[in-house]
């Protein structure tokens, strides 16, 4: 296997997720009752005509220009013929010769080393319906169908299974900044094939097969890691690659052989006459362009300089969301560490033990804002900062007016503080002893017993000073 | 007074007197078309909607109320055309009892317009070919000579209008199949511009070839019927967005200065003799009164046959290809798997020249063979079209024979598809072209067929074909 190379190029089909499909006004949504959300065009009734969704071709070049693709002026739908049951027309709309971007990459990092991945294409397409087998035979539902997808085409610029899941989450990761697709793998909104060939370095490129409708990152990992395998025991037994597209087993982890080339389909690819070329001009992209947000590689850079380690500008930029949190707040309170600190530390854990996948944030960033004011500068102890937020996320409300409401503004008065540390000194002379020995746990037990007095609201860092005055 | 025999402008000025009612009429037109079945012109009445419909529009008319410019007037559609309630056949076994869910746009303008439609006119089988003998129901006759074919694949169309069964109506034309049976049955019959009449609804032979068009018995009938169905639609990204005049008004009565484009392509010897001098004739008409003649040439002319053979079959092989047994239509009754139902659907639903187009259009699709093919048919096709353009540089329209030779006998051409192929070489470049062209009656042969002469327009102006044709048809007697 060692001398082997990979060569691996990826096709990535995502669903867009504009309001109506491509070509006629049905709702683009997920699920429902079988055949409840098509009509005559979705379903290829004799006399139906597609009618472009011009949102599907914005979104479409929304992606291809935040991974640096050319729009193309002028592309071109074409019918990709061939008979399936879930295809109502016979035919996919899709584009061959002249697609809508062309080119872009984007940089991965992979164990430290940073390597561009080049796109060859981004096109749009209209998905197929899906077949439900049961025990009375197989079913269509033309929901799904021609709900608008875009394809995009790597270049063979791959060489592990690794590079292909940074490259995937990388892609992911730029869908959902740019939300042009909800990427929910467990609904199929985000499909993978994978192409992949084994040569040795310097020789030329070898046969490659296709693995198709991977629907997880971990099986691409574990398909390329797979195929790879079984391609160089049939190398090394001196035996030949076959050019054909394999089903990848995720249960059983292997692939089976689906087609060879010679039984491939001939796709008979003509522009839909049905359909006018798409033309674009370079004002309306960039008009699009203008409506593109700050993407994470851009975010990271911006963020080192206000203050952040590299490792947390990247935590914090992995979700479009968060990033976009953290600037709003830090835009409020100008203390991006402590921010970022507070999103990475309390806000990180609620979505993480939260149930649901996509949790949104709970806390508006204004509330947040002024929570963290309160903490930063003392008027709030951390113990009540963690209490109020624990509160905010369950239902927000202003901390300010909470602050001033209950009277939880933290206790920096040292007459009043030195009084009820007299007490706690004299009520506890064991651990007053203990503590003038040098015991620093005992501290803990001073301030714990300090808190219970003043009703969690003393200035934890005052305590400390005082008591060390006090015994000594 | 045979009111059957009026134009649909005539009819339509007694019907606003009170002179017949829609009811009346329609009814006239039904029993019309029970006495002369043996035409098999109609594949379909739709009785019960279109009394209804006649009804309304009396009483409609009864309360004062503003009408549509075709209100309480029957027409017949091509069955090849949705309308909700009514099965859309294509002539074909493979949808025989298929209902259209919904309307096909220009089926809805005729009955935003108030027409009354009254049936589904017999054509061949998905519009492939020139004579309507390819129908699974049956051929349909010629009204002028029954032995004859009225052409097609718009036969029945033509065939309604020639025999007074209705006063209008609707066909479709991918290469000829409006023009071509027009000239057949002796009635006018238009091709608008491509993109001038929606395409939404009409169930597709070859997309960027077909064209809305419609049948009447005078020019102005015709410019009337354009009137209603012109225009853009949103549900058909196809059809164009350049305003729509008003044709009627289009008609002026004089071509006094206007040039006559003739290209010798058109008059080869392949042309009958009879057919000639009719077309002849009617061209010294028009010089006659002031027009002026001029030589064109289109050099290109004689590959239009194989460009529009590539491209409407490779069209459509792909848009037949969703008659596959699964959705509706035909399905097999025994079928092992998935292939095998497509297989024998297809095997049992679709005739002899479905199977013949869809075989050549995948074939010209077909990997190693696209480029010698369908490429090259789409760049013959942009040479054809300058061609027709340069053309239109030295003249307002092109005068040529609709048919090489007058209406031919029922089985004559049945086993020679060239022969019949051939038949199309007048009509088939205006279709490559994306022209609007019109067939007017041109006189008869001595064997009493009619002579059918096409008037070609630049893009989007069938105005001028109005114009010369209302002018022949008016004053062709004195010839």
């Amino acid at each position: 296997m060692s001398d082997w190379k990979m060569v691996i190029g990826l096709e990535v089909h995502s669903e867009l997720a504009t309001n109506t499909k491509l070509f006629c006004s049905c709702r683009n949504k997920f699920g429902g009752e079988p055949n409840t959300n098509c009509c005559p065009v979705c379903t290829g009734m004799p006399g139906a005509l597609p009618v472009l969704n011009k949102k599907a071709i914005e979104y479409a070049i929304k992606m291809g220009l935040a991974v640096g693709c050319t729009i193309n002026n002028y592309s071109v739908f074409e019918r990709k013929n061939y008979f399936y049951p879930d295809l109502s027309k016979a035919y996919q709309i899709s584009q061959l010769e002249y697609p809508l971007c062309v080119g872009g990459g984007l940089e991965i990092e992979v164990e430290g080393k940073k390597k561009f991945i080049n796109l060859d294409r981004i096109h749009v397409e209209e998905d197929a319906g899906k077949l439900i087998h049961d025990n009375t035979g197989t079913m269509i539902d033309y929901n799904r169908g021609g709900v608008p997808l875009i394809e995009i085409v790597s270049k063979p610029d791959i060489s592990s299974a690794e590079e292909a899941v940074a490259y995937l989450e990388k892609l992911r990761e730029t869908l959902l900044y740019v939300e042009v697709s909800d990427c929910k793998m467990q609904e199929g909104s985000i499909r993978f094939d994978v192409n992949l060939s084994l040569h040795k370095e310097g020789e030329p490129l070898g046969t490659r097969t296709e693995m198709k409708n991977l629907n997880s990152f971990r099986a691409v990992s574990r398909a390329i890691k797979y195929e790879a395998k079984r391609q160089a025991e049939v190398l090394n037994s001196g035996g030949k690659v076959i050019q054909e597209t394999r089903r990848w087993d995720d249960e059983a982890g292997k692939t089976y052989s689906m087609r060879t080339k010679e039984d491939s389909q001939d796709y008979r690819y003509f522009p839909d006459p049905d359909l006018v070329p798409i033309e674009t001009s370079d004002e309306y992209i960039d008009s699009i362009r203008k409506t593109l947000p700050k993407l994470p590689q851009e975010r990271i850079i911006e963020y080192q300089k206000l203050g952040l380690t590299e490792q947390d500008a990247k935590l914090i930029t992995t979700e479009r969301k968060n990033a976009d949190y953290f600037e709003a707040v830090v835009s409020l309170f100008n203390e991006p560490k402590f921010v970022c600190n507070w999103i990475c530390s309390e806000i990180f854990k609620k979505l993480n033990s939260s149930e649901e996948i996509d949790t949104d944030i709970q806390v508006s960033a204004e509330n947040l804002a002024k929570l963290l004011k309160l903490y930063k500068n003392n008027t709030i102890n951390q113990a009540v900062a963690r209490q109020l937020f624990d509160e905010m996320w369950k239902s927000d409300f202003d901390p300010e007016v909470a602050v001033n409401e209950r009277g939880l503004a933290q206790m920096n008065d040292t007459t009043d503080l030195e009084k009820i540390l007299q007490k706690i000194i004299e009520d506890n002379p064991k651990a007053t002893a203990e503590l003038k020995a040098g015991n620093q746990k005992t501290m803990a037990f001073f301030i714990g017993q300090t808190m219970k007095a003043t009703a969690g609201k003393a200035n934890p860092k005052l305590v400390g000073e005082l008591l060390q005055k006090l015994i000594n | 007074m045979d009111y059957l025999k009026c134009s649909l402008y005539e009819i339509r000025q007694m019907l606003e007197n009170n002179e017949i009612s829609s009811v009346e009429l329609t009814k006239l037109c039904l029993d019309r078309i029970n006495s002369t079945q043996n035409l098999n012109a109609i594949i379909s009445t739709c009785e019960e909607q279109a009394i209804d419909a006649a009804k309304k529009c009396d009483q409609a008319r009864k309360k004062g109320e503003k009408l549509g410019p075709l209100a309480g007037i029957p027409v017949v559609i091509k069955d090849n055309i949705n309308l909700v309630g009514t099965k859309t056949t294509c002539a074909s076994k493979f949808l025989e009892n298929w209902i259209s869910p919904f309307n096909a746009t220009c089926a809805q303008k005729l009955i935003d317009a108030g027409a009354v439609i009254i049936g589904k006119a017999n054509m061949d089988e998905f519009a492939m070919g020139s004579s309507t003998e390819n129908s699974a129901f049956g051929v349909c006759r010629n009204p002028v000579n029954e032995d004859y074919v009225p052409g097609g694949s718009s036969g029945g169309s033509a065939a309604t209008v020639a025999s007074f069964q209705s006063f209008a109506s609707l066909g479709t034309d991918t290469g000829g199949s409006i023009r071509e049976p027009a000239s057949f049955c002796g009635v006018v019959g238009l091709k608008p511009t491509y993109g001038r009449v929606s395409r939404f609804g009409v169930v597709a032979f070859a997309s960027s070839l077909d064209q809305v068009g419609c049948f009447t018995r005078t020019v102005r009938d015709s410019a009337i019927m354009l009137n209603v169905l012109a225009g853009e639609d949103k549900k058909d990204m196809t059809s164009a967005k350049i305003l729509v005049p008003d044709y009627e008004k289009s008609i002026t009565g004089s071509v006094k200065g206007k040039k006559i484009g003739i290209a010798k392509q058109f008059f080869s010897d392949a042309l009958n003799n009879e057919v000639r001098a009719n077309i002849e004739k009617a061209i010294k008409l028009y010089e006659d009164n002031g027009a002026e003649i001029v030589d064109i040439d289109l050099p290109s002319l004689d590959t239009a046959l194989a460009v529009y053979y590539i491209i409407s079959s490779a069209e459509a092989a792909s848009n037949l290809a969703r008659f596959d047994g699964v959705k509706y239509g035909v399905r097999a009754k025994n079928f092992s798997d998935t292939v095998d139902l497509y297989f024998k659907s297809r095997t049992q639903g679709f005739g002899k020249e479905v199977k013949r187009r869809i075989m050549l259009g995948n074939y010209v699709l077909s990997s190693g063979y696209f480029d010698a093919f369908y490429r090259k048919a789409k760049k013959v096709q942009k040479i054809i079209r300058q061609e027709f353009e340069t053309a239109f540089e030295k003249c307002d329209v092109i005068i040529c024979p609709t048919t090489a030779t007058v209406a031919f006998k029922l089985g004559e051409k049945c086993d020679d598809h060239l022969a019949m192929y051939l038949n199309d070489i007048y009509t088939v470049p205006v279709n490559i072209a994306g022209l609007p062209a019109i067939s007017i009656p041109c006189g008869k042969v001595s064997n009493g067929l009619p002579v059918g002469m096409q008037l070609i327009a630049p893009h989007f102006k069938e105005e001028t074909l109005f114009n010369f044709g209302d002018f022949y048809e008016k004053h062709a007697k004195e010839i």
